[in-house]
């Protein structure tokens, strides 16, 4: 929304126009009302009031903001200052030459696309170029010239490069000492150092260090791939230069050979000193230790738990044993108890029939055996200690009781009598006697 | 699954979640919204979830459940969502699972388990199984995990409402960017297009749904939209057309077949019964006639008729008339005129109807377009609307961090301002009287502001004048024979409605504006011939203002400004 065309032509200026003075007439006020935030107007909107940005201001940061990206990346690659001491190398000396430092590239290295050493390389000639110098003035020394065309000539052929790669120190990162780790930052350091390893690795992407909170699978995964390792570090760069006369062969076969076995050697090295790395990381890795102990205290948990159901098993074993023997012994006691209490209420009991038996047999007597006056005679006595003999077998122990009770101080013969004549009354209509069973006190 | 998810990893899409139907949209890489269809090809997924024997169905295949196993199919639940069951109206669902309170939410019960058991599913709980069903569509299409959505709402959606939606978008592993109004996403959804040209107009926005009406008008200004009213029908929509044809069809069943029975008196018959009316009604906006066929309608007697549109629009015109009335409605509540409104945009399956778009059309002066499928050959399908303008504002936030979003839409950002007046510039004539008024900025322009203009001046070149002020916009009417009418009232154009049968001619509406405060005068020396004068206004947010003219090309401006009201 930015222009409106009007059709209609401005009024004429009249001749007697003059500027007014300064209007006091002001908008009307405003309602308030809820813009609806939706739509990219809407947000250009938001962005300007959020920052108290005019319209103009926003412009114009929004266009800076766009531009600034681009100059960005092209800055970044060639901003790094020349060291004066690269600037004076002797060409010649092209293996002792960082070829990333002197195209510019050093914080890229292994990193740098092609399309990043192309441009470099460009800026360095335009910068460096031989004839620029003797135009200003300088010396005709086109050394580092010489320098820079051979780092692109590396850097540029695949192979070289990677011959190169192999054998650049700076892009080494120094794994970290037993002490500096054991403060604390074992993640940082390590991985750093894991980073610049991996990449001599043929098979890509490298797995990451991680960090404390990473899985055991993870940690596994890691140092497994370390283990085996698959790298394309050779050590062709630091070959001694074969000679190139032809003249002597043996001289030439004699380099080759010791510039394969120093290769071979150098492989070796490289592949134990990676093996010494990746043990030394794995010693001081806390993790291993955690896993460790998890798995530990996970197999430790299980047999703790098994013996203490045992042991929980036996001691309730034990306590049930116990009770039972105890309710045991208890009930054994109860039971003697019981018996002794029978026995001498038994005798008890035939103490008491004994004395009563003694003092019926005695009311017999006092009775004068029931004989009406006189001496009873002897089959008179027989008789009738016969019958009350019998009364006492044909009544149980507390009838017995009863009629000793009823018995017991009677004088006289014929109350005796009758207490007698009213039992065996009981125990003929009882049934357990015949009438007339008793004669001698009928 | 549910934690926020950083900037970089949001898959973000737009959905319209309906009463009726929901749909589902993405923006493409070249910032085309483009509404994904599921599985089954649909469009338009009907929000209706159905269970047989523990086995979920959405969509057209749970629309079709509706006839055999009504009582575990839910349907119509998306304004149930965050309310309480006093305040819910359960007819939509009829024909449906009911609804049924269950402690302070809404639920239903249905056997959704493999056992047949009974069990109650709350509302929200409805809401995330569809969400979900909606995510696992887009993610199988995009091939992406979708984690993050623009949703539609109607305007009138409660917080509490916006709040249990977001938690069940949220249970389903959708993060809720934003819920932006469903009139505005149809607005975006227009605006969007690489063709629109971005102007200051009024725009009615119509959605017409499956069992409700809501209408609002939109300012639209320089691509910042208010809303100035909104109206809401529950009683007005696609529902309603729907029982018009059910009614008649169960009519003519009677017709044929004497011992047939009423079709709506069984639940079944008058599901097969809605669910065919729908289907002719939706034919009926595409062709001029169709057929409705139902086997075993009622006590088993198969019925087949036609019916053609002609018919259709005579026995639904009350129906249409509500939906005009609506809209005019809603025009008079923004204090606006008919003539004020410059695009009426339909949205909503409904909108399909031509004739919905027709009456509007005459309902509304000239000027203004109807954007329906019927009425307008570029218009976008109605019911992708919604979805569409959610998908593009999805594309435009989901860079966004959270935090971020939540401050752009807050009141402080928001609640803006808007001018009460227009403010333009006096053509032809000086004075105020004769002078030609021309707006620069709109009236309901929120504020801050800035406008240019390109202005002709005389012929002949020379001095001009530039003269600012505000404008009041008028209706002007005028009869060609205001001898005919004695009865005063020509003044009033809305009293006019009961002796119009009289007379033949119509009388003429016209927007002008009437000059009301001059704000400042500039003069501009020495014009060539032909020359263009340029004007800017700037209104600040405190309504203080500048201005420039200048001759374009030309070196020389003139510079002037206004104090904000209350420091003169």
């Amino acid at each position: 929304m930015t222009t409106v065309q009007i059709g209609l032509p401005l009024p004429v200026l009249s001749k007697d126009w003059s500027a007014p003075t300064e209007s006091n007439n002001t908008l009307t006020a405003a309602t308030d009302r809820n813009i609806e935030p939706v739509g990219p107007h809407f947000l250009a909107h938001a962005r300007r009031k959020r920052h108290k940005r005019t319209f103009s201001e926003d412009d114009r940061i929004q266009a800076q903001t766009n531009v600034k990206k681009v100059e960005d990346e092209d800055a970044g690659e060639i901003s790094e200052p020349e060291d004066p001491l690269m600037l004076s190398r002797d060409a010649k000396d092209w293996k002792g030459q960082d070829h990333y430092a002197v195209l510019g590239l050093s914080k890229y290295r292994y990193k740098a696309t092609e399309d990043q050493i192309k441009r470099a390389h460009r800026k360095k000639v335009l910068k460096h170029h031989p004839d620029k110098k003797a135009a200003a003035g300088g010396t005709e020394d086109d050394s580092f010239f010489k320098c820079i065309q051979k780092a692109t000539e590396i850097l540029s052929d695949p192979v070289k490069r990677r011959q190169f790669d192999s054998c650049d120190e700076n892009a080494d990162v120094e794994p970290p000492s037993k002490k500096e780790t054991q403060k604390g930052n074992f993640y940082k350091l390590w991985g750093k150092v894991f980073e610049a390893e991996g990449r001599f690795s043929k098979n890509q992407p490298v797995p990451k260090l991680g960090n404390d909170k990473s899985t055991k699978e993870d940690v596994e995964h890691f140092y497994n791939f370390w283990y085996n390792f698959d790298s394309w570090r050779s050590f062709e760069y630091q070959d001694e230069d074969v000679p190139d006369d032809n003249e002597n062969r043996d001289q030439k076969r004699h380099v080759e050979r010791k510039n394969q076995n120093a290769r071979r050697k150098k492989k070796t090295e490289d592949t134990a000193r990676l093996r010494k790395l990746v043990d030394d990381a794995l010693a001081l890795d806390e993790r291993i230790k955690k896993f460790r102990q998890a798995e530990h205290a996970q197999k430790n948990k299980k047999r703790l738990e098994k013996e203490a159901a045992a042991k929980r098993e036996a001691e309730e074993a034990a306590k049930a044993k116990e009770e039972e023997a105890k309710l045991k012994a208890e009930q054994e006691i109860a039971e003697k108890a019981a018996k002794a209490d029978g026995k001498k209420a038994k005798e008890a009991a035939k103490n008491a029939a004994k004395k009563n038996k003694r003092v019926v047999r005695g009311a017999t007597k006092e009775a004068n055996y029931f004989h009406s006056g006189g001496a009873a005679s002897a089959a008179q006595i027989d008789s009738a200690l016969n019958d009350t003999d019998l009364i006492i077998t044909k009544i149980d122990s507390e009838e017995l009781a009863a009629l000793t009770a009823k018995l017991n101080g009677k004088k006289d013969l014929a109350e005796i009598k009758q207490i007698f004549l009213d039992e065996i009354k009981t125990l003929v209509s009882a049934g357990k006697l015949k009438e007339g069973e008793a004669k001698s006190l009928a | 699954m549910s934690e926020e998810e950083s900037p970089a990893e949001r898959v973000a899409i737009g959905i319209s979640f309906g009463n009726s139907y929901s749909s589902i949209a993405y923006t493409s890489g070249e910032g085309k919204a483009e509404v994904i269809a599921n599985e089954e090809g649909d469009r338009q997924i009907p929000s209706i979830l159905s269970y047989v024997t523990g086995e979920e169905f959405q969509g057209t295949q749970a629309k079709a459940q509706l006839v055999r196993n009504a009582k575990n199919t839910v349907a119509y639940f998306r304004d149930f969502l965050g309310q309480d069951f006093k305040s819910i109206d359960p007819t939509p669902c009829h024909n449906s699972a009911h609804p049924l309170q269950h402690e302070s939410t809404v639920a239903f019960k249905i056997k959704d388990k493999e056992d047949d058991t009974e069990s109650t599913v709350t509302v929200s709980e409805i809401t995330t199984r569809h969400l979900r069903k909606l995510k696992n569509s887009a993610s199988d299409y995009l091939g992406k995990n979708v984690n993050a959505a623009v949703i539609t709402v109607p305007t009138n959606f409660s917080d509490a409402q916006k709040e249990a939606l977001s938690k069940a978008a949220k249970d389903a592993g959708i993060e809720v960017l934003q819920f932006i109004n469903e009139p505005v996403a149809a607005v975006l959804a227009y605006d969007a297009r690489p063709e629109a040209k971005l102007a200051d107009k009024n725009i009615v926005v119509a959605d017409l749904g499956g069992i409700r009406s809501d209408v609002a008008v939109i300012a639209s200004r320089g691509g910042m939209y208010s809303i100035l009213a909104t109206a809401h029908d529950y009683d007005v929509g696609g529902a309603q057309l729907d029982q018009v044809l059910m009614d008649y069809f169960a009519k003519e069943f009677l017709k044929k077949w004497k011992n047939g029975g009423d079709p709506r008196s069984d639940d079944r018959a008058s599901a097969k019964l809605k669910l065919e009316s729908e289907a002719v009604k939706k034919a009926l906006s595409i062709g001029s006639s169709a057929n409705f066929s139902v086997e075993s309608l009622s006590k088993g007697f198969d019925f087949t008729c036609s019916i053609n549109r002609m018919r259709y629009e005579t026995i639904s015109a009350k129906v249409f008339a509500a939906f005009t009335r609506l809209v005019l409605n809603a025009v008079e509540k923004a204090q606006l005129d008919p003539l004020d409104i410059s695009e009426i945009i339909l949205a909503g399956g409904t909108a399909h109807t031509p004739r919905i778009a027709s009456s509007l059309a005459s309902a509304f002066p000239g000027s203004t377009t109807v954007l329906a499928p019927s009425t307008s050959p570029t218009a976008i399908n109605p019911s992708e609307l919604a979805a569409r303008g959610a998908a593009i504002q999805a594309s435009l936030i989901q860079e966004f961090e959270t935090e971020d979003i939540e401050q752009s839409t807050h009141p402080m950002v928001t609640v803006t301002p808007h001018l009460a007046r227009a403010i333009g510039v006096l053509c032809i004539s000086s004075d105020e009287s004769t002078g030609v008024f021309r707006h620069l900025v709109e009236a309901e322009t929120p504020v801050p502001v800035r406008r240019t203009a390109i202005i002709a001046t005389p012929r002949e070149g020379g001095d001009v004048l530039v003269k600012i002020c505000e404008g009041i916009r008028v209706i002007k009417v005028t009869k060609p024979e205001p001898k005919a009418k004695a009865n005063g009232k020509a003044e009033n154009d809305s009293d006019d409605d009961e002796d119009s049968d009289e007379s033949d001619e119509e009388e003429l509406r016209e927007k002008t504006y009437k000059v009301e405060n001059v704000l400042a005068e500039a003069a501009l020396k020495g014009l060539s011939k032909g020359a263009k004068v340029e004007l800017q206004i700037n209104v600040a947010a405190d309504l203080s203002c500048t201005f420039f003219a200048r001759e374009v090309g030309g070196k020389v401006a003139v510079r002037g400004a206004w104090k904000a009201p209350g420091k003169a």
